[in-house]
């Protein structure tokens, strides 16, 4: 390095660089000794390091966030697992090591085979998971013969566990092994080959807030793998905790109503949209899953007709049949259609064209007028107010309160369910609307289709003074110290334009259904608590002889109820439907009763009369809701 | 334009010993990605057509008098900053960071290019408003800014170590064009001032992730561990190798950048001792090139780009060497001309082209 300086600098300019020469000279000569150090007088020790064995991290997993129902109690918990894993740099024959392994562990040898052919791209010192949740016995065999497998270390792993086991499966999901598209993306950056997360329901959805941080620890092992000593540790961050709005004893006992049925069941609170019970029959063990689910239990899940994964409450579209005469009936009223005296005289049949539209009361209902014709459910009363409506005005007021578009639930997956129009067949088709379709919509068959969420949505919206809510399943998230990091307000989608009038009419022949000994939904009455509620029952197929005895189970009607009590200021919305139950009053209404008749000695509450919602509808009372 | 004293003042040591650097990169880039499996073009031989690239800048840029790269460099440093507001908007992530931009078959690094701008636009900054008397913090408003805007952008991404370069290539500058003393004083008060207050308005994960930078052993599962590693790799180099290839350190792929910010581990494990002394001469040799240059060069505009250049070769070589042996914090710095990365590699080369281009013209003086 040259130090003289040139002539013809000035002295600041020769100062600075004699200040640069200065700190090459420096930084170099730091370099160079560095590497004198590290390489020519540690240079054994490093080479030893770098031959012999090497610095490992070993993970310590992260406790995964816990669920909690309304009153804080969890619905999950955790136990501990043990992992067998694989350092493939430290076997020196990988065939040697396939066999004896495949006995402990009573793997199949392909298994492990096409485990280590997927793991190709990983780098070799990054261990491989082989087995998840080993027995006592497979640890005790791969801890006394540790000798003979070189680069088999065992892990604790916490686990989740599901104490309820099928309890509100489809709500809270289960997890599963994270594929390789999962790896890909961004948000599990920091996750590896054979770790679990949320495939399904909460689980899912809420990963990034439950899933936490792993910690590990950096050692130094032996060439036997062993460890030497902790170079350094980090220590894991559990994951947040998720408060729901779920009340654990009422799903309990929604479980135990629909136990054996085929259906869903939604139990909700009209004042805030939370999501008090969630049942959907079948269901399934989310543990099967999280220990690592077998070929045969995946086979049985996937394969079962009644395909358990599938969350009816949401994805089940069904036609609400008769719940939906409650839509058309304020159709009626706010479309001056009909009025409240308007009577329709029904003998059991109507005749329409060439055929005859039969009431599910062969007798005839007589002379009825609307009030009559919500609580006995007439159809024909209901024929001739769609026949007045037309498809397009019932259809103003079904979207309006809701139905055909997605509730907003917010685990997703939903489906829409349908409201017809007449612009819609004809896009949908290329058939123009024929007048006797109108009599199918009115009765809620024909094209019409809904979820029981959304049945209980629109019948929340309803009845709590017009406020449609969001269903709400996770009030807030909470850091595990208790720290609330993020909450989930009641939140108002829309508002339903009917008048009260209409609906307090409405809400009295609800109230009928349920209480007068004519009412189709006697069946789900409780003594001293008013309910208030509409039958259904759907038709598989379209028969042609009104209800002929059906054949097969499968051909049977789905069963509908929807109801809210107390009637005249709800607390609870209900709706059960039960697939190929047949009646809606005889099959799906006790079961609500069962849920009701729970929630109701909860609370305790005193009862309501029907004479006193009568003496006092005003709006503004209902507004509190 | 082509002057006889121009072929006779061609400055071959620089070139050769640009050159050779960067054949001893594509080596270890070799090297440190073996196996080369895959479809894809192997990282190697793409660093090889970049280089050829680069040759070619270095052929243009000796074309033209380097006051003329000076006279257009606003319009190129503006140039710059959209192209990483673009990154901003449109960029690709890799690993938590948005920092490149994909151009179809390769993808292209603005923030690179950002040095050689600064470079070029504080050259003429300084060369139009020279200050005999040396700088006050008044006259200084625009540097700061041509400073400033950069690396806002740049911290974004997040893309710690450039910033903390650009910070270093401007420091070297002003220690060359004359400031007051009294103005360093007042600069290093407001710096010192500085820290504790942007400190209080860093995020918690913002700190951790600072802290780490200056203590490794807080994150003894990732930094942590890959200075571990790489100390390891260095030192079981001894001192003259495991051999081409044969890196036990490197062939497992123990570090997740060892063809880019680690590539000097690579090199050290394998050829030990004596082949960093040999690539660190060459750098050597190169940044005492660019000083001399900067020293003999005749005009002010010549010898601010030198110190430029020279800056940035000399603390990017600095801190990733510092870095790989564990004496300096892990900030992701690329090692000039060695690491992979195009964008890096042409535009040093750039760089080292500027250089020559003041050196060849330095008898020819004609303002």
């Amino acid at each position: 390095m040259r130090l003289k300086l040139d002539k013809n600098l000035t002295p600041e300019i020769s100062k600075a660089f004699l200040l640069a020469n200065i700190i090459i000279i420096v930084a170099f000569s730091l370099i160079f000794s560095r590497l004198w150090y590290l390489q020519v007088l540690k240079g054994d020790y490093y080479r030893a390091l770098s031959e012999n064995n090497r610095i490992r991290i070993q993970e310590i997993s992260a406790p995964r966030g816990t669920l909690f129902d309304r009153n804080e109690v969890p619905l999950v918990d955790s136990f501990p697992s043990f992992d067998v894993s694989l350092y493939r740099q430290d076997v020196p024959d990988m065939e040697a090591l396939i066999r004896p392994l495949s006995r402990i562990l009573s793997t199949p040898e392909e298994k492990i085979r096409s485990r280590l052919e997927a793991a190709r791209g990983i780098p070799l010192h990054q261990p491989l998971k082989i087995k998840t949740n080993i027995t006592r016995e497979e640890l005790a065999a791969v801890e006394t013969r540790r000798l003979d497998l070189p680069g088999v270390v065992v892990d604790v792993v916490i686990r989740r566990n599901y104490p309820y086991k099928n309890l509100a499966s489809h709500l809270i999901g289960y997890l599963g092994e994270i594929s390789q598209k999962e790896l890909e993306q961004e948000e599990f950056w920091n996750h590896k080959l054979g770790y679990l997360v949320g495939k399904y329901g909460i689980e899912k959805k809420f990963e990034l807030d439950l899933m936490g941080e792993n910690g590990g620890r950096q050692i130094e092992v032996n060439a036997m793998g062993h460890k030497i000593r902790v170079l350094g540790q980090a220590e894991p961050n559990p994951g947040n905790n998720l408060h729901l709005s779920l009340d654990l004893e009422l799903q309990k006992v929604a479980e135990e109503a629909m136990a054996g049925k085929r259906g869903a069941l939604v139990a909700m609170n009209p004042r805030n949209g939370d999501i008090l019970a969630m049942v959907s029959k079948p269901d399934f063990d989310p543990n099967l899953f999280a220990r690592g689910i077998s070929a045969e239990n995946w086979k049985s899940i996937v394969e079962n007709p009644a395909h358990p994964l599938q969350n009816r409450t949401i994805q089940g579209q069904y036609p609400p049949g008769s719940v939906f005469k409650i839509l058309v009936a304020m159709a009626g009223l706010e479309e001056k259609a009909i009025t409240p005296e308007t009577a329709f005289q029904c003998t059991g049949v109507h005749p329409f064209g060439d055929r005859e539209y039969r009431c599910w009361n062969k007798e005839g209902h007589g002379w009825v007028s609307l009030r009559r014709a919500i609580v006995e459910s007439c159809d024909v009363y209901f024929y001739q107010l769609g026949m007045r409506l037309g498809v397009n005005r019932i259809a103003k007021y079904a979207s309006a309160a809701g139905l055909g578009d997605p509730t907003g639930f917010p685990l997703g997956l939903e489906k829409p369910g349908l409201v017809p129009t007449s612009s819609w067949k004809m896009k949908k088709f290329g058939i123009p609307w024929q007048a006797g379709e109108n009599l199918a919509i009115a009765i809620g068959q024909g094209y019409n289709l809904a979820t029981p969420l959304q049945i209980a949505c629109t019948f929340s919206a309803l009845f709590n003074g017009g406020n449609y809510y969001q269903p709400r399943i996770v009030q807030s998230i909470r850091a595990p110290h208790g720290e609330s990091l993020r909450e989930f307000p009641p939140l108002i989608l829309r508002n339903i334009p009917v008048s009260s009038g209409t609906i307090e009419f409405v809400r009295e022949a609800l109230w009928g259904a349920v209480n007068s000994p004519s009412g189709t939904g006697i069946k789900a009455r409780v003594e001293g608590f008013s309910v208030a509620g509409k039958t259904g029952t759907s038709q598989v197929v379209q028969k042609k002889e009104g209800k002929s005895e059906p054949t097969s189970p499968d051909l049977q009607d789905h069963a509908w109820f929807a109801c809210f009590a107390p009637s005249h200021h709800p607390e609870i919305t209900v709706v059960v439907l039960v697939e190929h139950g047949g009646g809606g009053g005889t099959t799906a209404a006790p079961v609500a009763r069962q849920v009701l008749e729970f929630y109701y000695q909860q609370l305790k509450r005193p009862p309501s009369s029907p004479a006193h919602i009568a003496a006092q509808p005003t709006p503004a009372r209902l507004d509190e809701g | 334009m082509l002057d006889r004293r121009l072929i006779i003042n061609f400055d071959w040591p620089t070139l050769v010993t640009a050159f050779l650097i960067s054949c001893i990169g594509i080596f270890n880039i070799y090297s440190s990605t073996f196996p080369h499996g895959g479809t894809a073009a192997p990282l190697f031989l793409k660093q090889a057509y970049w280089l050829i690239l680069g040759l070619g800048l270095v052929i243009f840029v000796l074309a033209f008098d380097y006051r003329t790269f000076v006279r257009y460099s606003y319009p190129f440093f503006l140039l710059c900053l959209l192209l990483l507001i673009l990154v901003m908007a449109v960029g690709r992530t890799t690993s938590g960071s948005q920092r490149w931009l994909s151009m179809g078959f390769f993808s292209f690094q603005p923030s690179e290019l950002t040095k050689i701008a600064l470079i070029l636009a504080m050259t003429r900054f300084f060369t139009e408003k020279e200050d005999p008397r040396g700088y006050g913090l008044r006259e200084l408003g625009i540097p700061f800014l041509l400073l400033g805007l950069p690396i806002l952008l740049i911290f974004k991404q997040p893309d710690l170590g450039t910033v903390i370069l650009l910070l270093l290539i401007f420091t070297s500058i002003l220690l060359f064009v004359g400031v007051r003393f009294k103005t360093w004083a007042l600069l290093g008060a407001g710096v010192a001032a500085a820290i504790p207050i942007l400190w209080i308005f860093l995020k918690e994960y913002q700190k951790n992730r600072l802290l780490t930078f200056l203590n490794p052993d807080l994150d003894p599962l990732r930094t942590g561990y890959h200075i571990s590693q790489s100390k390891i790799a260095v030192g079981s180099g001894a001192l003259f190798g495991k051999g081409f290839l044969k890196g036990t350190q490197s062939q497992l792929h123990f570090l997740p950048e060892q063809h880019t910010d680690f590539i000097f581990s690579v090199l050290a494990e394998e050829w030990g001792f004596a082949g960093c002394v040999f690539l660190l001469f060459l750098l050597l040799f190169l940044i005492s090139r660019g000083v001399k240059i900067a020293k003999t060069s005749k005009d002010r505009a010549g010898a601010t780009l030198a110190i430029g250049v020279t800056a940035m070769i000399f603390w990017q070589s600095f801190i990733n060497v510092g870095m790989v042996v564990g004496i300096l914090p892990v900030v992701g710095v690329p090692l000039p001309l060695v690491s992979y990365g195009g964008t890096a590699l042409v535009t040093t080369l750039a760089g080292v082209a500027l250089m020559m281009n003041v050196s060849m013209r330095r008898f020819m003086l004609s303002p």
